[in-house]
């Protein structure tokens, strides 16, 4: 299986904190780290390969170029090779732009390392939270997808994708090229080894901009090619004049609550 | 796209009998203040198999129009049928606005129709209104795990598209005697163009489903219920209740209950009458995924625990203690 993973570098949102006095985000100091359900992407992908060792990952990722830290972290996961898309003229893209420039860059990459048969992504991106780029790559490139992938498996010329669905699980059954985004699965991804992210610290990131990607309208890149704009940002606001009980025992605790509850008739 | 009129769409989820998921609905509450301030009609569209229990349903929730397009081949969801019909009929009636539920089928169809549109998505908004300046739909919603909220306009392109959490609106009591102009699309899809087939179904706990953003109440335990033995204490006062078991991330990963159980960033976002919290500190990630809940109730030995800020109604207290208490007095109210 020829397979091409694309993955996000995104701020650990867990690590966000806010500024109490300008009420916004504080982004300094925040580590960046290979966004969560990429992670699980590069995983499912390791576990085809597992089976069939003949297998090749690459990587791909659209960002500054400090970004080729996660390429190196999923070289020495997993993948073969690591690609950075990276230009300018990329800033500013929505979800709609950022999956063109996304499949424009797959074109370019197919003519190096042969034509991919399945495209991981994560689910979503957990900054943007959109769960947007990876249908739309599909769409981009008239791939069949399956999203809220747990898991896939290689069967003949189909792949056999364990979806999450709201009241339990679906095995769908897709065929190939196609594109497949992972939730979090009932597995964790593996570790690199001390071996791998040595090798992986040597390799070779290349970096294709704007000019590499020899089809790409540009009207359709960055700010110009994102049909939507961000109007405002700010901080939700907390919900405040909830009643604490805490009474001497839970008995009274409870028939406290009991009785709010019924006095403001939720009960 | 040019919209050939100001109406306003709603994308109606339909389950595999016939009947309407609940967002469906309640995005006709929002959509119809939304259609009124664009001085358009409200229009639901409704996609699936024997849809008639759900065109009655559009019907009394106040929609002027329906467009139904039945057939078998919709009776399951899926990417490729859903995405080319939609196609077909925004081309045929040119919308200026549309409204999708934020489920797992919303935010597949959602960025695939519009990225085929070419025009804007917002995913996942919590907040819906018309910016005055501009006259465009002023589309909010949390991003960096709900610690930011964003407003996001849609200026040149159309239709504008959203998609909207459940739980966030309300459905009306609707009117039976309400009565909209019904079209019946005649669409079918070859099979051959659907390139996705369900293999298999696996139903959760034994084929209890969990529908948790349909439920009116969710009652959900985390990290301090300590053990898989212990998320019984949870059930049981869901049961007392009548809602359904929740649950936060913490307690997925111990492995304590499955993940269709799970509410927040990397689960479900809910919106009940009422949501118990039981053992649940209140992480950004969970808060996202129940804040819109009406009332919220939480039971935890820490009074600083972040989950209090959000709570309308607290305890502090050993979970262990509480629960049993508050379901037997609740049992006890219900007789």
């Amino acid at each position: 299986m020829n397979m091409l993973v694309c993955v996000k570098q995104v701020p650990d949102t867990t690590e966000i904190k806010i500024d109490p006095v300008t009420n916004t985000l504080i982004r300094d100091g925040v580590p960046s780290i290979l966004n969560t359900f990429d992670g699980y992407a590069l995983e499912m992908a390791a576990r085809i390969k597992d089976k069939d060792p003949s297998s090749k990952i690459t990587v791909v990722s659209m960002g500054p170029p400090q970004a080729k830290a996660i390429l190196q972290e999923c070289v020495a996961i997993a993948a073969n090779k690591g690609y950075l898309v990276s230009d300018r003229a990329f800033g500013g893209s929505d979800t709609l732009a950022t999956s063109y420039i996304l499949s424009e860059a797959i074109k370019t990459l197919e003519e190096k390392e042969g034509k991919f048969d399945i495209i991981f992504c994560g689910k979503q991106a957990i900054d943007g939270d959109t769960a947007q780029v990876g249908p739309e790559i599909a769409e981009h490139l008239g791939y069949p997808q399956v999203t809220y992938g747990l898991g896939a498996e290689v069967d003949g010329d189909i792949v056999k994708v364990k979806k999450e669905v709201d009241d339990g699980v679906e095995i769908i059954g897709v065929k190939m090229p196609c594109v497949i985004t992972a939730t979090k699965p009932d597995f964790d991804p593996r570790y690199p080894t001390i071996k791998s992210k040595m090798a992986a610290r040597k390799a070779e990131y290349p970096v294709l901009s704007a000019a590499d990607l020899t089809t790409i309208d540009l009207e359709r890149a960055g700010l110009k090619g994102s049909p939507t704009k961000v109007k405002k940002t700010f901080v939700p606001q907390k919900k405040t004049g909830g009643i604490k009980i805490k009474e001497e025992t839970a008995e009274e605790s409870v028939n406290k609550l009991i009785d709010a509850l019924t006095a403001a008739k939720v009960l | 796209m040019e919209a050939k009129n100001k109406n306003l769409w709603v994308f109606i989820e339909t389950n595999e009998d016939g009947t309407p998921k609940n967002v469906g609905i309640e995005l006709l509450t929002p959509g119809r203040d939304l259609a009124t301030k664009q001085g358009g009609a409200l229009v639901g569209v409704v996609i699936g198999s024997k849809v008639d229990p759900t065109v009655k349903e559009v019907e009394a929730h106040g929609a002027d129009q329906i467009i139904v397009v039945d057939g078998p081949e919709f009776a399951h969801y899926t990417t490729d049928a859903y995405t080319a019909v939609m196609y077909q009929l925004i081309e045929k009636y040119g919308p200026t606005t549309i409204l999708i539920g934020a489920t797992t089928e919303g935010r597949d169809m959602g960025p695939r129709l519009s990225c085929r549109l070419k025009t804007g998505l917002t995913a996942d908004c919590t907040g819906l209104d018309i910016d005055e300046a501009s006259g465009n739909v002023a589309w909010t919603r949390p991003a960096f795990g709900g610690n930011l909220m964003a407003t996001i306009l849609c200026p040149d392109h159309r239709p504008q598209i959203g998609t909207v959490r459940p739980g966030v609106f309300k459905k009306t009591p609707g009117d039976p005697a309400h009565k909209a102009e019904v079209i019946k699309e005649d669409i079918s899809i070859p099979a051959d163009q659907i390139r996705t087939k369900v293999l298999e179904v696996i139903k959760d706990d034994g084929g209890e489903s969990v529908d948790l953003e349909g439920a009116d109440i969710i009652v959900s335990g985390g990290r301090g219920m300590g053990s898989a033995e212990a998320f019984s204490e949870v059930r049981e006062l869901a049961d007392a209740l009548g809602g359904v078991v929740g649950a936060s991330r913490a307690a997925v990963e111990s492995g304590w209950i499955g993940h269709a159980h799970q509410v927040g960033q990397t689960g479900k976002t809910v919106g009940p009458k009422m949501y118990v919290a039981c053992g649940i500190s209140g992480a950004i990630q969970h808060l996202a995924g129940m804040s819109g809940s009406d009332c919220i109730v939480a039971i935890n030995k820490d009074p600083d625990a972040p989950i209090f800020e959000v709570a309308d109604f607290g305890i502090v207290g050993n979970v262990h203690e509480v629960l049993p208490m508050l379901a037997a007095a609740i049992k006890k109210i219900k007789g």
